[in-house]
């Protein structure tokens, strides 16, 4: 290895101590032979002494209370309210109208879509408190849900579709307790998987969609249970995911 | 926000301390913090659980500083970075009145002061640098090399400066 192949990025990471340690010592002896770059290695670090005694004692200084008391800031919290009541307003008016060419089976399952978006409006934007029990204790959360919903529930693992669970939730149903899960993407785009106890746990069907205001929601019924899969992505995007939720709780 | 309610404020000391160096001014700081405070928290849900919250703030303080300095610029009619790196000596006749690393550091272009200080100051890796400035590693690498450079022509031409050396 020769010394005078040291470069300058390299005179910079020994200063910062970023070097490994035959590349270290290789820079040693370079400056040993080179005064003005010993020179040079010995002002940066000199400067970045400076820069700790400056500034270092702000980290002791109390901080202001105007710093302690933030609130997010953001308008979001009304408009949230607003999709939701607007939510609402149009499942009670599609219902109605859907009350005539349906039958009650149908439109069962159309209205648990609608609250399984609904539930995903309210709770995927939500900062603070998205979870009641976060994927840290995932263990407990799968217990308690299924104690609360009443049978063994399994929580699909999407990290190889690129989302990681947040965690999940108990939310009232039409019949009883639902269940939430969330997961996550690494830009922060959420889904949320709606799992309920079927009325009927005979039935099977296939994938049904249904999308409003870019809320997409793909439910499936698998005798037992039902799953809602909703999110604000591509319909492909979500069939993938959803596709790939079935396949994990029917290996 | 209380105090123990949230990861976030355990970066708080760290980040006024980076604003207290990036802008030169004690109140300047806070209010570029309180910025970075508010825009976290409000977008907290898109912080991926498990990377690197302190990364995350500061990258978000970066473009915050960027975007209100640009600002600034096009009210001032100035423009905000590297008024010629080679020209020091001509362009800034007055560096021989330098008070302390403060002024020198207010003397160099925004870009490079934001190298310095991530790198020296608060120990970021080059990498980390170079994610929270959203720039190359090779840029990382340059605007550290010029800064350093120029901050040592600066602090080598001013005794004043100097008999703050610290001993060691």
């Amino acid at each position: 290895m020769s010394a005078a192949l040291v470069t300058e990025a390299e005179l910079h990471a020994y200063v910062d101590g970023a070097l490994p340690a035959a590349r270290a010592a290789a820079v040693e002896g370079y400056l040993s032979g080179h005064p003005e770059d010993a020179a040079r290695v010995s002002a940066y670090r000199e400067q970045i002494a400076l820069l700790h005694r400056e500034y270092d004692a702000v980290l002791e200084d109390p901080v202001p209370a105007r710093l302690r008391t933030l609130r997010p800031r953001r308008a979001r919290p009304l408009l949230r309210y607003a999709a939701v009541i607007a939510w609402f307003a149009l499942g009670l008016a599609a219902g109605w109208q859907l009350h005539g060419y349906y039958s009650d089976r149908q439109i069962e399952s159309h209205q648990w879509a609608r609250r399984a978006a609904i539930a995903h409006v309210v709770y995927s934007p939500e900062v603070r408190h998205p979870v009641e029990v976060g994927a840290d204790q995932e263990a407990h959360l799968v217990r308690w849900l299924s104690k609360r919903l009443g049978t063994t529930l399994k929580v699909p693992h999407l990290g190889g579709l690129g989302y990681s669970l947040v965690g999940g939730r108990l939310l009232p149903g039409d019949r009883g307790p639902v269940a939430q899960f969330m997961y996550q993407d690494g830009k922060g785009q959420r889904l949320t998987l709606y799992v309920r106890v079927n009325p009927d746990d005979s039935r099977e069907t296939a994938f049904r969609f249904a999308q409003e205001r870019g809320v997409g929601v793909f439910y499936w019924l698998d005798r037992k249970l039902g799953y809602a899969l909703s999110g604000e992505v591509e319909k492909r995007e979500l069939l993938r995911i959803a596709t790939g939720v079935y396949r994990q709780l029917n290996p | 926000m209380s105090d123990h309610d949230s990861p976030i404020t355990q970066h708080i000391p760290r980040l006024r301390r980076y604003a207290r160096a990036l802008t030169g001014d004690r109140s300047a700081a806070d209010d570029l913090v309180q910025d970075t405070l508010e825009r976290a928290l409000s977008r907290f849900h898109l912080w991926r659980q498990g990377s690197d919250l302190r990364a995350w703030l500061f990258t978000i303080m970066h473009n915050i500083f960027v975007n209100q300095a640009r600002a600034r610029a096009r009210h001032q009619h100035e423009t905000l970075d590297d008024p010629g790196a080679d020209g020091l000596h001509a362009r800034d006749p007055n560096w021989a009145e330098l008070r302390d690393i403060d002024d020198a550091l207010a003397r160099l272009p925004g870009e490079q002061r934001a190298v310095l200080l991530l790198v020296g100051l608060e120990q970021f890796t080059y990498e980390e640098a170079a994610r929270v400035l959203d720039i190359p590693l090779g840029t990382v690498m340059s605007r550290l090399s010029r800064g350093r450079e120029r901050l040592r022509a600066m602090l080598d031409g001013n005794p004043r400066v100097a008999t703050l050396k610290v001993v060691k």
